[in-house]
């Protein structure tokens, strides 16, 4: 053991570990003053500050993304509303050209009806008023045709009235019952 | 250890074992803790400075250094440097102050309890670093003045929020249905407060840090003291015990950092409480 050595193990025997000597007291004091002054005074104000700003920024984020959302759900909610009336408008035009379209093809089909009918009839009594003139007509021309053939043939003037129409309508009768027969 | 010129060890780099030389003559003690002055004279009663100073000093700077290089320009979406110290910071203040004393009391209190905590720790973390490798809050000076900062904001704490009759039941534990016990509670419960606990407060960091170095530099001589002949395999085993217990340190010097501001943190509280 060197002398230095010796004498510091000596008197580490007579120094309790326990009791400090000043300076050091002083120096730890100073040493814990400037970490606790620097943290205190100037870097945990700096570091809270911005801590606030970024919690707020955080919920000031969240707020606008929930404010988004619900927007955004609205306008969904409003445009499946707007959907589902535009469906059931659409719906209800349909049906409602359909019945239109039926019923309008009833009203023709109908007035068609009718109307052929009313031509069917019309021209039935058309053909019956024809039919008749033409008879009565037929009847008249060839009644005097007739006569005055059965005149200038007999030569004799058939003065009898009576007579003659009585001849005239037998001649006819037969005539009649001839074209019923050949129908 | 060798290495280091400034610390005075009672180390002889020659010594062996079967050298005829006593490990005696080498291991650690009380003079493993004393440090010729770099300035000054220790004799004496004047000042001098010496390494574990330049390290409380060196470490204060250290810490300073960090937070200003993370906090000093701070930005809301932070950096590596400035997330790593904000979960640091985070730690100590919700899972300390928060933790003991509440959200309301105790925001107050969080830049002296985030100084102490990281103070402490990179007082004890001097204990690994190469070169340095002395734990400042090994010699009792350093813990002791902590302990005493706690302390007296303990006292006033308390005058101020109970008045001197509150004060003196909150220290004694003042509690009427203890009856015939309660003066003997009292006498204990007043030196327990008042005088053992700043003491143990101190000294709890203080030892836990102190037999933890004796433990790295006992491993440490005695690997080289047996590096002779057939004790080389002994100094192996003790080389490998050095490994292993600077990685406890590194646990232990955290732990005891965070024991130190828990407990200040619980004086606090104490003080704050309605009753003891």
């Amino acid at each position: 053991m060197t002398p230095a050595l010796v004498l510091l193990a000596a008197e580490g025997e007579k120094e309790n570990p326990l009791i400090p000597p000043w300076p050091e007291l002083v120096i730890g004091l100073i040493a814990f003053v400037i970490v606790f002054g620097f943290l205190a005074k100037k870097l945990l104000p700096n570091i809270n500050k911005v801590l606030e700003e970024r919690r707020e920024a955080i919920e000031g984020g969240i707020e606008k993304a929930e404010a988004a959302q619900t927007e955004a759900q609205s306008v969904l909610e409003q445009y499946k509303a707007q959907l589902a009336e535009a469906r059931h408008e659409a719906a209800r035009l349909r049906q409602e050209a359909q019945e239109q379209g039926a019923t309008l093809i009833a009203e023709m089909r109908a007035e068609g009806q009718r109307q052929r009918e009313e031509i069917i009839a019309a021209g039935h009594a058309q053909i019956e008023a024809d039919r008749k003139a033409a008879a009565s007509a037929l009847r008249q021309d060839v009644g005097k045709l007739a006569t005055e053939l059965a005149g200038k043939l007999v030569g004799e003037s058939l003065e009898d009235h009576a007579r003659q129409s009585r001849v005239i309508d037998r001649f006819l009768d037969e005539l009649e019952e001839k074209a019923e027969a050949t129908r | 250890m060798s290495a280091d010129p400034t610390q005075v060890l009672a180390f002889e780099t020659d010594c062996h074992l079967f050298d005829g030389c006593g490990f005696d003559k080498v291991s650690p003690g009380l003079h493993s803790f004393l440090f010729e002055p770099l300035w000054g004279n220790a004799d004496g009663n004047g000042f001098y400075f010496n390494k574990p100073m330049l390290l409380a000093l060196l470490g204060s700077v250290i810490v300073v250094g960090f937070f200003w290089a993370a906090f000093a320009r701070p930005k809301v979406v932070p950096g590596k440097l400035q997330m790593v110290a904000e979960a640091g910071y985070d730690f100590i203040r919700r899972g300390v102050v928060y933790e003991t004393i509440g959200k309301r009391e105790g925001e107050k209190y969080v830049p002296l309890v985030v100084s102490l905590f990281f103070f402490v720790w990179m007082m004890n973390l001097w204990s690994v670093i190469p070169v340095a490798q002395f734990p400042v809050t090994s010699i009792i000076a350093y813990p002791m003045v902590l302990a005493a900062i706690v302390y007296i904001l303990w006292v006033s704490l308390t005058f101020k929020r109970h008045g001197f009759v509150g004060f003196f039941k909150n220290v004694t534990g003042y509690d009427k249905s203890l009856g015939a016990v309660l003066p003997l509670a009292m006498t204990i419960e007043f030196f327990s407060n008042l005088i053992v606990r700043p003491f143990t407060h101190a000294v709890r960091l203080f030892a836990n840090m102190f037999a933890g170095h004796t433990l790295l530099v006992l491993f440490t001589i005695a690997s080289w003291y047996m590096l002779n002949g057939v004790g080389i395999a002994y100094s192996g085993v003790s080389f490998v015990m050095t490994i292993v217990m600077t990685a406890f340190e590194l646990f232990i010097q955290a732990v005891q950092a965070y024991v130190f501001v828990l407990l200040t943190c619980s004086y606090i509280q104490g003080a704050l409480a309605e009753h003891h």
